[in-house]
């Protein structure tokens, strides 16, 4: 490349001995205020459904075993009345497709909704903001707590907040632990000092992780960890519904008594009280714009409106608005890059549902012997063939096998094959073909298996019949 | 390896590590303090930089690294000569102290894997004992035996023998009442164990082709009982005075076999591996033949050894065990 960009040296290095900063930060701790809203209680609603199936789904029991449960050294992964077996991780991408799709969809229409209301590492940290509230009080009275000497006081309410982190990731490392060694049998043995080690150990990580993750870690995770936070930019365009501050409305900022004109003063509505500040969990000023720490919470937006209801201003200063709105265009919520995703959705989720609904509840392997042929006693020519027959569904079958392919096949072995739920059953059978009705050396045949009491569950599987060219 | 070569290695991998975190302690420093959080400086095209500090804990995240890697290189050998510090690889087996069979101590590879087979040995072993002491035709009754057995033979014996032990070309069908070398269960342990080779020698320069027809047509007529084909061109009753002297050795005066040469008896099907027709019999008794039993002694060892046997044997005594469940 022969064109250089060309390079302008904006700002002047002024060399000043022992006046360097440190490469790294460390990163001022973040006091979010309390606040209430329309959309807190959104989220608290959302929160309280989301954690309920999460904490309450794996104490459900389906049959003889736990509703929903991922027996890894069985290999076998139960939800309610469906097993999966590893065959059907296809399944798995399609549910990874379609969350995907879905993430896509939500982001181009409305931000970063995910991350604000939904996402495991804000809700998990807004509880422990919450921890930190009862046990440390208000913004203030925690600002004032750290900068003050260890006493018998901090001591107690520092203990209290870091023993209820704990608290909480215990209970949540025991949750994720249940989905995989059942739950009721788990905390018996955890508490009783009988589970096995690695129980004890993933238990413990998982707890570590909680209280790393959202009592320190928090938006550290979000702004130098998290991928999704980086490609949201991808994602919007300017009829995306972000979180906003308006400065049409807003500008100039600037404090004043309430009920004075201050229009004639020359001020927009906006106080300059900072509580957007205040609240933020990022600790950003969403007055600055869209930024890449805005994790879509609305917090500041909760704020300012109650604000906005004290002064008697009306609401929406910061709100949900789109680029093209702040801009005085038109917004097109229903655009081709909203459709298109929308569609897409609406594909995979089909696709998807019919996978789930057609999937055989029977599998069959079949393996020619490594012997190409051999002539039998009564003179055909036989092919052995090593079946393996899974019953993936969750009660027995009987399963009447078959053979077709060529002329007069005749099929030597177990005809009819019982097989309990959720096992593999392998057996040898036979083909044999008079010599004289072979069509070629090397022919297809096909294997069929159908349960007896049930002809909706079949499998078919194909191989070849070797056997000598007869010329 | 020579201790120029572990010299090598342990002064670049410690050096690099340290160089590692010399750089990282040496470019912390360098953010003027009147930037912090401004631009870099320079505008490319009108598009400036943020010069944002990077966080404290990455840098911590790093330092760990580091105490990370000079501590595994302590306990597990990787500089150089250095055998480590990991504990518990004195001995393959602890209780038993049984030593490695390198006769080094220490971690390696192999003897993280002569440990597990170890373990594998301590757990399983008893049960393979409590089978090989039995007798083989007790073995052969026990259920959880017999499926051991069965997965055993389709590891190791149903390429040959065909998954279902019927046979191929060449192999002998297990399941029928015809053992070329010895149907007794001690018999049929033994071919497992130290193998068995058959050899049938060609006749075809001794007796010539028409005494080749002619032996074969005896064996089809009358050892077998079937049909001559109608342009056969021999005579069986001439094949029967070769047969007296020539192939009498081998395969008995009634053609019933000799099992300790491992000659087939002619009069029974499954005698024929190499097939039975007028042609077939003609290629043997022509060409000779040549058959392989690997020795499964050293692969197998003799308890599972005892267990194929005992399945073996179930296979023509009892009840035929056609599937196994997992």
């Amino acid at each position: 490349m022969s064109n250089q960009i060309p390079l302008h040296n904006v700002t002047p290095p002024t060399e000043k001995d022992g006046d360097t900063v440190d490469l790294y930060a460390s990163r001022e701790k973040i006091y979010t205020r309390a606040f209430t809203g329309v959309f807190r209680n959104l989220r608290m609603g959302g929160g309280v459904v989301l954690f309920l199936l999460y904490f309450g789904t794996v104490w459900l029991n389906w049959g003889a075993h736990q509703a929903v449960w991922w027996n890894l050294p069985a290999r076998k992964f139960y939800i309610f009345g469906a097993t999966f077996w590893p065959q059907d991780f296809i399944l798995l991408s399609g549910i990874l497709i379609v969350s995907a799709f879905g993430l896509f969809f939500i982001t181009v229409f409305a931000g970063r909704v995910w991350c604000g209301y939904t996402c495991p590492q804000s809700v998990w940290t807004w509880v422990f903001m919450w921890c930190e509230k009862v046990t440390e009080g208000d913004r203030h009275q925690r600002i004032k707590l750290d900068k003050a000497p260890m006493d018998a006081n901090k001591f107690a309410r520092k203990s209290a907040k870091h023993g209820l982190w704990l608290l909480i990731g215990l209970v949540t490392g025991l949750t994720f632990v249940g989905y995989f060694s059942p739950i009721r049998e788990l905390l018996a043995d955890f508490f009783t000092g009988e589970a096995d080690g690695w129980s004890y150990f993933w238990v413990g990580f998982f707890t570590l992780a909680t209280y790393a993750n959202a009592g320190w870690l928090r938006e550290q995770v979000c702004i130098h960890m998290c991928p999704y936070a980086r490609f949201q930019s991808v994602m919007f365009d300017k009829d995306t519904l972000i979180v906003s501050y308006d400065p049409r409305r807003g500008e100039p900022r600037g404090a004043r008594k309430k009920d004075t004109d201050y229009k004639a003063e020359g001020l927009g509505d906006c106080i300059d009280c900072t509580m957007c500040v205040q609240v933020c969990p990022t600790s950003i000023d969403i007055r600055d714009g869209l930024q890449i720490e805005c994790i879509g919470c609305a917090a500041c937006i909760d704020a300012c409106d109650s604000i906005m209801d004290e002064m008697d201003y009306p609401r929406g200063l910061i709100s949900y608005t789109t680029e093209h709105n702040l801009s005085g265009q038109v917004t097109h919520t229903l655009r081709p890059r909203l459709i298109g995703y929308g569609l897409v959705l609406l594909v995979m989720i089909g696709g998807l549902t019919a996978a789930f609904l057609t999937r055989s509840l029977v599998g069959l392997d079949v393996s020619k012997d490594r012997t190409l042929y051999r002539e039998n006693a009564d003179g055909r020519i036989e092919n052995v063939y090593s079946l393996k027959v899974m019953n993936k569904d969750q009660i027995d079958h009987i399963y009447l096998l078959e053979a077709t392919g060529l002329p007069d096949l005749k099929l030597q072995g177990r005809r009819e094959i019982r097989v309990p739920a959720g096992e593999i059953v392998s057996l040898p059978v036979q083909l044999s073909v008079a010599p004289k009705q072979l069509p070629s050396s090397t022919n297809e045949v096909s294997f069929s298996l159908r349960a007896i009491e049930h002809s909706d569950t079949e499998v078919h599987a194909k191989s070849r019949f070797i056997g000598p060219s007869i010329r | 390896m020579s201790t120029f070569w572990s010299l090598y290695v342990t002064v670049l991998t410690l050096g690099t590590i340290f160089a590692m975190g010399w750089l990282l302690i040496a470019t912390r420093k360098g953010q003027r303090a009147d930037t912090t959080d401004e631009t870099v400086g320079h505008s490319f095209d009108g598009i400036e930089e943020y010069d944002n500090p990077l966080p404290k804990w990455w840098f911590w995240l790093f330092i760990g690294t580091i105490i990370f890697a000079l501590g595994y290189l302590a306990f597990y050998p990787g500089l150089g000569n250095w055998k480590g510090l990991l504990p518990g690889y004195d001995y393959a087996d602890n209780e038993k102290k049984i030593q490695f069979s390198d006769g080094t101590t220490g971690w390696t590879g192999v003897h993280e894997w002569e440990k597990e087979m170890a373990r594998s040995e301590a757990r399983f072993g008893p049960i393979f004992a409590k089978f090989a002491a039995m007798p083989i035709e007790e073995v052969a009754k026990d259920p959880q035996a017999l499926k051991m057995g069965g997965r055993l033979f389709a590891s190791n014996c149903s390429v040959c023998h065909g998954s279902d032990a019927k046979g191929a070309y060449g192999f002998p069908n297990l399941t029928d009442a015809d053992w070329r070398w010895g149907g007794d269960a001690q018999s049929i342990k033994t071919s497992i164990m130290n193998g068995r080779h058959a050899v049938m020698p060609a006749w075809g320069a001794v007796i010539g082709d028409q005494g080749v027809r002619d032996v074969s047509a005896y064996v089809l007529t009358k050892l077998n009982e079937r049909a001559l084909p109608a342009d056969a061109n021999a005579d069986p009753l001439a094949g029967a005075k070769t047969y007296a002297t020539t192939c009498v050795a081998c395969h008995g005066p009634e053609g019933k076999g000799v099992a300790a040469l491992g000659a087939p008896d002619l009069t029974h099907p499954g005698g024929f591996i190499y097939g039975a027709s007028f042609a077939q019999l003609q290629q043997t008794i022509q060409y000779g033949r040549q058959g392989q039993m690997p020795a499964q002694a050293l692969l197998q060892g003799n308890d599972r050894v005892h267990l194929l046997a005992a399945y073996v044997y179930s296979l023509s005594h009892g009840d035929e065990p056609a599937t196994n469940s997992e």
